[in-house]
């Protein structure tokens, strides 16, 4: 090792400052609005006057907040459906393709994986138009089909990762003691990528919960979605039950978080 | 047939099999190609009653020097996207590669924490921030930095800032990954050879992690340009970009061939950057 020159240690500082730069701002909005979801005032004074659950019991009155909890269960059935139905055909379609090196499972695997790169805005208009055209009135449904196609590609990408660590060499020893393919499949492949698929649901249900383009068009007042209610309440209020909200869901995330990384070392997985 | 290793990339003579990989294929087809067909179909409609066919509403977006600005503002607005979390993303990469495995569980940590929020909440928190008597206003001020609060909601550099954050973790997850991977024997080596540490960054490190770069700009440029809750609260009305103008001429005005050419620019213009970028990868690449 050479000694440290001024420009090393330019270096050092620059690297290091801009990094500590980095973790603020990712993590400074978040510590802001946890803070803001206690506070005693009407407002969205930052530091908060006083602290108080004031606006958690404002958000959980059935009273005040019912149509906050309608699109948060409107939310919480369409990411579920979405993502059980959806994690289901991406397993298939990651099973179909996995160590096929021709060009048929390039274009199958590019196509699958597309939704994450499209804009899914552009997809959102597109699904709004087609209904019409149909003459489909817009429902939970359509909204779970349309969400569907937006989120199957993360539980196709973390599930094909996954059988692309299995040995196969696991699978032709069963088959030679005389194992049948669905048999081998239920007792070998199945267990060793469920932490994937896990891993691949969990973010594929976060983002369905998340999802403001596809639910953006194809939501309606009787349909509500939770993003797209704060989205109103943003615009016209600044409501300070939407930093409840926050708070309610950042801890939910939280222990959801912990228990997949516990079940499935999902920080590892997507660290890669 | 002898066995692949374990980790490779195919199986010799293995198929696709299509009958597991129909379900999903035909979804696709049904709610995501179809969609799409109708959209392009609606865009050659002359008018917003759709009784006639026609360019008018193509001709009339790419004619008018207003939509073309708007064009040019969705694409910059990427590209500062790109280029802030790249300046902020490198270094924390580094900070990551050098700590210990506790310090690097919790920075990946901190990095999943703001992906896992909310984007709604996310922006929610910036207005907060960045608001005439938000909190960096409030900083500012009490270092004498400036005497009058700024204006950050509204403005283009607002924006930026919030996006940074908000697009942030997609571009350190793919950097994180590539710089896991790296020889760490080629930076000693450099160094050995008496290379400064910014000539190792820019002519080992830089070039090695190039195709995790990629992969994250690429994720930051498709999210940033079509970030529409972002946009709409933080730049208000002022700022006009093609999510909001889709919204507005599609929910607003009714004109669906209008919103349709609207949605295809986007289209486009989220493609055209995924392209150069990847034309970017490959010129690194043969260089």
């Amino acid at each position: 090792m050479q000694r440290s020159t001024p420009g090393d240690v330019a270096y050092t500082w620059i690297i290091g400052l801009l990094a500590g730069l980095g973790i603020l701002i990712l993590i400074g909005p978040v510590l802001v609005v946890i803070a803001t979801s206690f506070t005693t005032s009407q407002t969205l004074k930052f530091p908060p006057p006083g602290l108080s659950l004031r606006w958690y019991g404002e958000l959980f009155n059935p009273a005040r907040s019912a149509q906050i909890h309608t699109a948060a269960l409107n939310s919480l059935w369409v990411a579920g459906l979405a993502t059980a139905i959806g994690g289901v055909l991406a397993v298939f379609a990651a099973l179909a393709i996995s160590r096929v090196a021709r060009p048929s499972a390039r274009v199958l695997e590019a196509s699958f994986l597309s939704p994450l790169v499209l804009p899914t805005l552009s997809y959102g208009l597109a699904a709004l138009m087609f209904f019409s055209v149909l003459g489909i009135r817009p429902s939970l449904n359509l909204l779970i089909a349309g969400h569907l196609v937006v989120i199957a590609p993360f539980v196709f990408r973390t599930t094909l990762a996954s059988l692309s660590q299995l040995d196969p060499a696991l699978l032709e020893a069963s088959a030679n003691l005389g194992a049948s393919r669905l048999y081998g499949f239920r007792r070998i492949t199945l267990p060793l990528i469920a932490p994937g698929i896990a891993a691949g649901c969990f973010l594929a249900f976060i983002s369905s919960m998340d999802n403001v383009p596809v639910s953006l068009f194809l939501s309606t007042a009787r349909t509500a979605m939770l993003p797209i209610r704060m989205w109103g309440m943003m615009e016209t209020t600044l409501d300070v039950r939407i930093a409840a909200i926050a708070g309610v869901l950042i801890l939910a995330t939280l222990i959801l978080m912990i228990v997949m990384d516990r079940l499935t070392g999902l920080t590892r997985r997507m660290s890669g | 047939m002898a066995a692949a290793p374990a980790g490779s990339g195919g199986v010799p003579g293995a198929r696709v099999d299509w009958r597991l990989a129909a379900p999903l294929g035909l979804t696709y087809l049904a709610f995501f190609a179809a969609p799409f067909a109708i959209l392009l179909g609606i865009s050659f409609y002359a008018d917003a009653e759709q009784t006639r066919l026609g360019l008018d509403s193509w001709t009339k977006f790419y004619g008018d020097a207003f939509y073309r600005k708007v064009i040019f503002d969705t694409l910059k607005l990427g590209v500062f996207a790109v280029l802030a979390t790249t300046l902020l993303a490198y270094p924390l990469a580094l900070v990551f590669r050098a700590s210990s495995p506790r310090v690097q569980r919790l920075l990946i940590f901190i990095i999943l924490m703001p992906l896992l929020t909310s984007v709604v909440i996310r922006t929610f928190a910036w207005i907060v921030i960045l608001a005439r008597e938000g909190v960096l206003n409030q900083t500012l001020i009490g270092l004498g930095l400036t005497s009058t609060p700024l204006n950050l909601l509204q403005t283009e550099l607002g924006l930026v800032i919030a996006l940074t954050q908000i697009e942030m973790p997609l571009m350190l997850l793919p950097l994180l990954t590539i710089m896991n991977q790296m020889d760490q024997n080629l930076v000693d080596a450099s160094r050995a050879l008496g290379a400064s540490k910014w000539r190792t960054f820019f002519r080992v490190i830089l070039p090695l992690t190039l195709p995790g770069w990629i992969a994250g700009a690429t994720l930051v440029f498709a999210s940033a340009t079509t970030a529409f809750i972002s946009q709409s609260v933080i730049g208000g009305a002022r700022l006009v970009y093609l999510p909001s103008l889709i919204w507005q001429q599609s929910m607003v005005v009714y004109n669906w061939p209008f919103a349709a050419v609207a949605s295809l620019t986007l289209l486009f213009t989220v493609l055209a950057g995924i392209m150069a970028l990847g034309w970017l990868g490959r010129f690194a690449r043969t260089s």
